[in-house]
């Protein structure tokens, strides 16, 4: 069998015959209820409620940083700077103390 | 030059943007017809493209605030309903396992005529639609919307581009697949005939 053929014939058939188009019985009616209560979509409003959260959200998390710095225990601010202060005059401390 | 949407249209959206829903109805009624038109093409049972129209319209509804005017509603329509086809069909391509030895009749006399001389096998009959029918049923999703609409509805690549949402490069590629997928199926309807 001819498959080129058989192709060309197939798909003429399928053109031949567009689709029905008729809509059945009052289907707005039917579509209509189906939007009672639907609202369409603001992307704007969609775009501002992101922004809004994530404000919230940032908001937040300088809250719980400022927390955690006012309750949270902090090391010694300046033991860092006296134990390199004693490592290095170590040698001249003990010369002194003899 | 032609206005790019028609007034009628714009009228309408702004009317159910605006928060009149009942407006909603004029386009449900004028353009219809032609979603019904497009979603028999990929469904077969009535209750099917009932399913598949209501589901456009609820959608364009929806997103009826991203319609930017700047093409006919018309189009922006068609596109909608063509990528809910093409979710349809991919949601039920599990259904499509079905085998050509379950050919009626008519369906076996066309084919033997179109073996013995193509020239003199109708190419309006029945038997004929209701065999492509059969084989568009067989491919894949991706390559029935494209044989259905490169070939059935002769649309050029860029079109089949917009109303997908495919690249052009993406088209051509499973263009190339699904007729090489098409003919696959027709040898094995030819083999399944003549073995």
């Amino acid at each position: 069998m001819n498959l080129t053929e058989l192709h060309r014939k197939l798909i003429a058939a399928a053109r031949a015959t567009p689709p029905n188009d008729q809509v059945p019985y009052a289907f707005e009616k039917r579509i209509m209820a189906c939007l009672e209560g639907v609202k369409p979509l603001d992307p704007m409003g969609l775009w501002s409620r992101a922004l809004g959260f994530s404000a919230i959200f940032c908001v937040a998390v300088m809250v719980v940083m400022a927390v955690g710095v006012r309750w949270l225990p902090t090391p010694v601010p300046d033991s860092l700077s006296q134990d390199v202060e004693q490592t290095l005059f170590a040698a001249v401390d003990n010369n002194v103390d003899q | 030059m032609e206005p790019p949407i028609e007034p009628g249209d714009a009228e309408v959206i702004t009317a159910v943007l605006k928060g009149n829903p009942a407006g909603f109805e004029i386009l449900v009624r004028k353009y219809s017809p032609r979603v019904f038109a497009t979603a028999r093409r990929y469904a077969r049972r009535e209750s099917e493209v009932e399913d598949i129209v209501q589901e456009v319209w609820l959608k364009s509804f929806q997103k009826l605030g991203t319609f930017r005017g700047d093409a006919p509603f018309e189009h922006w329509l068609m596109r909608l309903a063509v990528r809910t086809c093409y979710d349809f069909l991919r949601a039920h391509q599990r259904n499509r396992e079905t085998t050509f030895t379950e050919l009626s009749d008519p369906e076996d006399d066309w084919l033997e005529r179109v073996a013995a001389n193509p020239a003199e096998a109708p190419d309006n009959a029945d038997a004929a639609r209701q065999l492509i029918e059969r084989i568009l049923e067989q491919l894949s999703p991706a390559a029935r919307m494209v044989i259905t609409l490169l070939e059935i509805e002769e649309r050029s690549v860029r079109e089949i581009a917009e109303l997908t949402g495919w690249s052009v490069p993406l088209v051509k590629v499973r263009a190339f697949r699904a007729r090489a997928e098409m003919k696959k199926q027709l040898a094995k309807l030819a083999k399944n005939k003549y073995l």
